[in-house]
């Protein structure tokens, strides 16, 4: 079972003049776990968003569970293999609504009956009771107010799920329980990750291969495990692994 | 040589509808002309410790301590106005986040100036400057281009390289570092601890460097205060980072994932209740 879940060849996104995404191209196998890294700028929570279909992509193309999609219309049935969890926590809930009109949502959409249970299980999977399911987000933590989000995305059973710096808002002792959270969640169901972060340990913590952008590139695709070794060839990547090793008096 | 900064049981409590919630809970120590860490999770009070010396608390706050002294005066019994005059001129602080903490309707080098004029009486000319050349001192590549531009035209790296030109234009003698480089990129982060760095060591600063990220704030300063529901859990020397005793600092310092160490799932941070007591 190495089918491909995910692919992306040669697409293009562009803001105005400004090229965004300049010809990518990335596979992504099923069950596999895929991290993107770069600094800001370098198109990689544009990558995410141009699969999603939150950006249009001019040319190119993409296939998901082998249906292709363009431009950026997705239908019902690709959000129902494919979910998204976003990095900011405080922007990405309805701060209007309470955590149980949240979670209904996607499942009023996409048609389910047994909303009860699946809520109820939902919150239980998150590691949140269902004592938490009529607060608003404003009464949640930021790690619990991601938990809500991670529910949110798992709620509709999706094969692949998109990641766009889940926890770069949230404290060091709060993002490893949401690591775990998703590791577990991803080994319960065997999804396919997409996990776009700036931090290379977190990266490297979570997926088996991962592709280095710069400025709107891929500039390398290559594995943990040469990573560890060191084995690579870019520059760039060299330094992103310095960064990661954090701050050294240099003499 | 007496210590630059005394700080001895310092509380800070917030009244509340449902009663007092008590931020800090009897934090004391000494700062001479060194790099502390505070660190400790959301909530710990660290960011509210820093606060306090700098008398940024809010005004419904209560604020106690024994002795809370910045080089013999006594923060606690002085003026407002002779606050003012301390603050940016001796004690500076640096925020988490330069999108947020710089005045979106002023150009850069006018809020430098601005700082500038406010503590000392120079010209027009020599407070441009004085500064230019601390944009300079910030590796700032172009600093007449930057002087003139308005905080939304530049990146959140040079965002926080301006704030830390704003903060040392006056030389002042303790720099509070609330979280600097939190909110940006690994890669921009280095460069920008790197110049702090500098500085403070240049300039014989004492200064007070406040995160959530145990490694990066042991690889920064000289000592560190580890916090818990507002109190002082441990206090280390950087060298001595492995030999911590505290579970929660040692809770702390493993959940981080790393490059090359496999460990699934992550340790996670414990809470017990009696370390806050």
């Amino acid at each position: 079972m190495t089918g491909t879940a995910l692919s992306v060849r040669d697409m293009v996104v562009t803001f105005d003049e400004f090229v965004a995404l300049n010809h990518v191209t990335m596979n992504v196998n099923e069950g596999e776990s895929f991290g993107i890294v770069g600094e800001s700028g370098s198109g990689k929570s544009t990558l995410l968003r141009a699969v999603a279909g939150l950006n249009v992509f001019e040319s190119g193309s993409l296939t998901v569970a082998g249906r292709s999609y363009s431009g950026s219309r997705r239908d019902k049935e690709f959000y129902s293999t494919v979910q998204m969890v976003f990095q900011d926590p405080y922007g990405s809930l309805h701060p209007r609504q309470t955590v149980d009109r949240l979670l209904l949502e996607p499942l009023a959409i996409h048609g389910f009956t047994d909303v009860d249970a699946r809520i109820a299980r939902a919150l239980d999977e998150v590691g949140l009771g269902s004592g938490f399911r009529f607060r608003y987000s404003h009464q949640l933590s930021g790690g619990q107010r991601q938990r809500i989000a991670i529910a949110r995305a798992l709620i509709l059973e999706p094969k692949i799920l998109l990641l766009d710096e889940p926890t770069s808002a949230l404290d060091a002792s709060i993002q490893a329980e949401i690591l775990n959270l998703l590791e577990q969640a991803r080994k319960d169901r065997n999804l396919t990750f997409i996990m776009v972060s700036h931090d290379l340990g977190v990266i490297s913590h979570m997926c088996e291969r991962l592709a280095v952008m710069k400025k709107g590139e891929v500039v390398e695709t290559v594995s943990v495990e040469a990573l560890e070794k060191r084995e690579f060839s870019e520059e760039y990547t060299r330094q992103l692994l310095v960064a990661s090793e954090g701050f050294r008096r240099s003499a | 040589m007496s210590p630059l900064l005394t700080v001895n049981n310092l509380r800070v409590s917030f009244p509340t509808r449902t009663g007092e919630v008590n931020a800090v809970r009897g934090v004391s120590f000494t700062l001479g002309r060194e790099r502390l860490g505070i660190v400790g999770e959301s909530g710990s009070g660290k960011s509210q410790t820093g606060r306090a010396i700098m008398g940024l608390t809010p005004g419904h706050a209560k604020i106690t301590a024994d002795s809370l002294n910045f080089d013999g005066i006594d923060l606690l019994s002085v003026s407002a106005r002779q606050r003012r005059d301390l603050r940016g001129k001796r004690m500076a602080m640096i925020l988490q986040d330069p999108k947020y903490s710089l005045n979106p309707v002023m150009p850069i080098g006018k809020q430098i100036i601005e700082t500038l004029r406010t503590h000392e009486r120079v010209s027009a000319r020599e407070s441009r400057q004085r500064a230019l050349a601390m944009l300079e001192a910030v590796q700032i590549r172009d600093p007449e281009r930057v002087f003139d531009l308005y905080p939304h035209e530049v990146s959140g790296g040079m965002g926080q390289r301006i704030m830390i030109a704003m903060m040392l234009v006056c030389g002042p003698e303790l720099l509070i570092a609330d979280e600097p480089t939190s909110a940006l990129d690994v890669t921009v982060q280095l460069e920008v601890l790197g110049i702090l760095d500098r500085l403070v060591a240049e300039r014989g600063m004492g200064l007070i460097f406040v995160s959530h990220d145990l490694r990066l704030v042991s690889s920064f300063c000289d000592r560190v205060l580890v916090m818990y529901a507002g109190r002082v859990v441990e206090e280390l020397p950087s060298a001595n980072l492995a030999a911590a005793q505290h579970p929660y600092t040692q809770g702390l310092l493993n959940c981080l994932p790393t490059i090359g160490s496999h460990r699934h799932p992550l340790p996670v941070l414990e809470r017990k209740v009696e370390w806050a007591q």
